[in-house]
């Protein structure tokens, strides 16, 4: 194959963002080509700046915040950085189309999907809207979507997750774009549907033959979709290569780091067999979790919600249970029914102790022993306390025999154990990273010596360097403390790493439990296969 | 993050950086320095402005005349009543034989008539009297002064009633929400819908008017718009996950609401501070402009308008009203502005 022209060029571009004075330059110097019908990926952490490159390319950053030092964006012999406004729209959509992140907000809510789908046609290629729709509902038909016809003149609102990405993506493919420009188009989805999604994509590519910039931080998503890759960190290309080669034999130490950082298994095979020997500290038995359904004037039940639907589970002390499953499968229900932060029906034994029908006000003393760390370290935490009053909080209420020195101790004490240090006690949240943040989550329920914590996708907000770390962390801690973990995701890498055994849900209902080795290596139950398939596995967890 | 930019302010606590936030804002500083000082000074307006000496020195003894009411007979004068200290004769007395009296810098209260002025009242600017008088011969700097006391005073406790109210009302309402929150809401729409105007009207007439009739009744109506707000940051925050975060630490139902939703759902009761106090300020000189406030002898801005927008020609009555109310009421809301960013934990 001979070296063809390449379709996109950038050569060292800058972007610089602020204005007079406060400048930050968020890209240096990079350069990367995209050939005709070649899939590029460009992967980094968050920061490092691979969504402003994409949104350079079409200049939507907001103009009144850039600025381009210098560097030069060739598509077919035109620079786009100085194109004016009325040229650069004459490429958005038309040659160069783009598919974000966020189904959910980036489809206008108040028009049908069919008005917003001609738009482009009708934009850049002025056919009349009888053409348009019927162009439109072939595409739309194309990307898999089921009874498109009839879908055509619904709301947004109406359709799921994965069918509005589809819209999106017929969309950009509206007027058989050159390039197609994906960042992260499947990272706001279940493993399943992120599945189809890519092999869509994939289809779509080889039959209008267009180059594809895929952005992405997920690295199993390159490999398996990619041929070439660049790695950015911190505004700069650091390497870049075909992805085989670089996978194989990474040069650059980021990309070392990057690579080794997936989870791996964080649990030696003795340790299963010692734990299997340990008391029972927690059984669940026949919990059910239903939300009523109501309607009409009067709200007259009409129905439930079966969130979680007759599950019983155990757990030894210093054992980790995976709880894995799909978004809506219940998995965060049924760990809010465990700790009796959700009416449930069904009975829950603890340490011994029966906390079913204990009223909230004898529950509040207990709940020293099991505590949670939820998702999202950025709204986890009280905006307006510090960390020491965050750290604190639990050590007051439960340790209030403590003065106010003691207390700092303990807070200081466990904020090391974290890794973070004394200087952090009275900044506030917004100064933190997001994994710095969740060290400041898991010390504020560590300083308690629970023995059970509740993890509620503790790791899904993370870059994935700082994913490893957190997870090590926590492993650290539980081996140190003798800690029980309930740890709910739906990633199956991270579970991997961390469990003892799990149980899979879906609709809230354990479709299969066991050993986490076994059940990998064996799936019984289809939708564990289908799962586990979906996850990308096979693309060299090595 | 932002671990270089704090670096500084690492070792402060958290009120000190509050501090520092505020003072970076310089208007809002200057104008704390300038309503502080004005403020201040107001609060002595017996020692600043009054018809009493502040010391007399008679015969050999001291009187204090500003805290006790001595007869004219101790002076050496005719009458069994409180001694008049700006009449010439009194004065006369108090300046012969070794005598003295230190007179305050403005030598009138709020309530003095000046009868001895060479002009009809109202009298324009002049020695005696350094902004004039108001149509009944009353100094009108003594009046401004007292008004501004009254009117910050009066402006400052209208607020923290009504806020304190609305925070606890609207608190209440988001926190428990559903039964409580719609049975509440409809008896917020009741009590909104009746007439504040007239019930202040009826009850002028039916009681003595007087500043504390005004702040219950204009604080029974106060703090419903607060309330709205502080009960739509409650209903928003009971759902965040760091509430959820500080249920499962077992905090109780009122350490939520005053340790965690109550600072996240300040900003509108922040953000509408200056304007609440400056509303207050308004409110009442409204009210004595249309005559249904404070009684006639109190010292009151809206008064001394409505006495300017009688005698149109007297410029000296509206002019120096207007520019009083006019500073206080920026003063404050630069303040405010100043309060609001310093208050912000997310910026440095």
């Amino acid at each position: 194959m001979k070296p063809t022209e390449p379709l996109l060029s950038i050569d060292n571009l800058a972007v610089r963002f602020g204005r007079h004075g406060a400048y930050s330059d968020v890209i240096q110097d990079v350069t990367f080509q995209i050939a005709p019908g070649e899939k590029l990926a460009l992967v980094g952490e968050s920061g490092s700046g691979k969504t402003v490159t994409a949104l350079s390319i079409l200049q939507l950053n907001d103009p009144g915040q850039v600025a381009y030092p210098h560097g030069k964006i060739g598509f077919e012999g035109r620079d786009l950085l100085r194109l004016d406004e009325a040229g650069i729209r004459a490429v958005r959509g038309k040659e160069i189309a783009m598919i974000f992140q966020e189904p959910m907000t980036s489809l206008n809510p108040l028009y049908t999907i069919g008005e917003q789908l001609i738009e482009p046609l009708i934009a850049h290629q002025g056919v009349d809207r009888a053409t348009a729709r019927t162009r439109m509902l072939e595409l739309l038909a194309r990307t898999g979507i089921p009874d498109p016809d009839k879908r055509f003149d619904t709301y947004p609102h109406m359709l799921s997750g994965g069918q509005r990405q589809r819209v999106m993506i017929a969309m950009a493919l509206a007027c058989s774009p050159k390039l197609l420009i994906a960042d992260e188009p499947t990272t706001a989805l279940d493993v399943t549907i992120q599945l189809q999604i890519l092999n869509l994509l994939e289809d779509l590519q080889k039959e209008f033959s267009m180059a594809v910039l895929m952005i992405t931080h997920d690295l199993n998503m390159v490999q398996r979709f990619a041929e070439r890759v660049c790695v950015m960190q911190s505004g700069r290309v650091v390497e870049q290569g075909r992805v085989d080669e670089l996978f194989a034999n990474p040069r650059h130490p980021y990309t070392r780091m990057l690579i080794n950082s997936r989870p791996q298994r964080l649990i030696e095979a003795d340790e299963q067999r010692a734990i299997a020997r340990h008391p029972r500290l927690l059984e669940v038995d026949r919990l059910h979790c239903h939300f009523p359904i109501k309607a009409g004037f009067f709200r007259h039940r009409v129905g439930e919600v079966r969130a979680v639907d007759d599950v019983s589970l155990d757990l030894r002390a210093g054992e980790t249970l995976g709880i894995v499953g799909e978004s809506g499968s219940g998995k965060s229900t049924l760990g809010l029914c465990v700790l009796r932060l959700e009416q449930c029906r069904g009975t829950i034994r603890f340490d011994g102790e029966s906390l079913t029908d204990l009223p909230q006000r004898a529950l509040r003393p207990k709940r020293r022993d099991f505590q949670a760390v939820f998702q999202d370290p950025y709204s986890s935490l009280s905006p307006r306390l510090t960390v020491e009053q965050i750290v604190g909080e639990g050590l007051r209420i439960h340790f209030p025999q403590l003065s106010k020195s003691e207390r700092r101790a303990r807070i200081v004490k466990v904020l090391e154990e974290v890794g973070l240090d004394e200087t952090m006690l009275w900044r506030y949240p917004h100064e933190f990273s997001g994994g710095q943040r969740q060290r400041i989550a898991i010390a504020r329920v560590v300083v308690l010596e629970p023995k059970l914590i509740l993890l509620d996708e503790p790791t899904s907000a993370l870059d994935v360097s700082v994913q490893k770390q957190v997870l090590e962390l926590l492993r650290d801690l539980q081996r140190k403390h003798g800690m029980s973990y309930l740890f709910i995701t739906h990633d199956l890498r991270v579970i991997r790493a961390m469990a003892h055994r799990l149980i899979v849900m879906r609709a809230g209902q354990v479709v299969e439990t066991g050993e986490t080795e076994v059940l990998f290596a064996a799936p019984k139950h289809e939708y564990t296969q289908a799962l586990l398939h979906a996850s990308l596995f096979d693309a060299g967890t090595g | 993050m932002s671990t270089a930019a704090s670096g500084l302010a690492l070792h402060l606590s958290p009120a000190q950086r509050r501090w520092r936030r505020f003072r970076a804002n310089r208007l809002g500083f200057a104008s704390l320095w300038l309503f502080g000082v004005l403020f201040i000074l107001s609060l002595f307006a017996e020692v600043l402005s009054n018809d009493r000496p502040l010391v007399v020195h008679y015969q050999g003894q001291y009187y204090f005349p500003v805290v006790r009411d001595y007869p004219e007979t101790a002076f050496g004068g005719d009458f069994d009543t409180p001694t008049d200290y700006l009449d010439p004769y009194v004065k006369r007395l108090l300046s012969k034989d070794g005598n003295w009296a230190l007179y305050a810098p403005n030598p009138y209260r709020y309530d003095t008539i000046n009868y001895f002025t060479d002009h009809p009242n109202p009298s324009p600017p002049s020695a005696v009297n350094l902004l004039g008088t108001d149509d009944r011969g009353r100094d009108v700097l003594a009046r401004l002064l007292y008004g501004f006391r009254l009117s910050v005073l009066f402006g400052f406790a209208l607020t923290v009633v009504g806020t304190f109210i609305g925070v606890l009302l609207g608190a209440l309402q988001g926190y428990y929400g559903g039964r409580f929150d719609l049975a509440f809401q409809r008896v917020i729409e009741i009590w909104n819908s009746m007439p504040e105007l007239y019930l202040l009207i009826i009850f002028a007439s039916i009681f003595q008017p007087s500043v504390l009739l005004l702040i219950i009744l204009l604080s029974l109506f106060g703090w419903m718009g607060l309330a709205d707000y502080v009960r739509a940051e409650f209903l928003r925050g009971r759902n965040m996950e760091y509430v959820k975060a500080a249920r499962a630490l077992g905090v109780t139902n009122t350490a939520i609401m005053w340790r965690h939703l109550l600072p996240n759902g300040m900003t509108p009761v922040i953000t509408f501070l200056p304007f609440r106090i400056s509303g207050a300020i308004l409110a009442l000189t409204s009210l004595d402009f249309l005559g249904l406030g404070v009684p006639p002898t109190t010292p009151s801005l809206g008064e001394l308008l409505s006495q300017g927008k009688d005698n149109i020609e007297a410029w000296w009555l509206s002019i120096t009203t207007f520019g009083v109310l006019v500073g206080a009421l920026a003063l404050l809301i630069f303040i405010g502005e100043a309060l609001r960013e310093a208050m912000d934990t997310r910026r440095s």
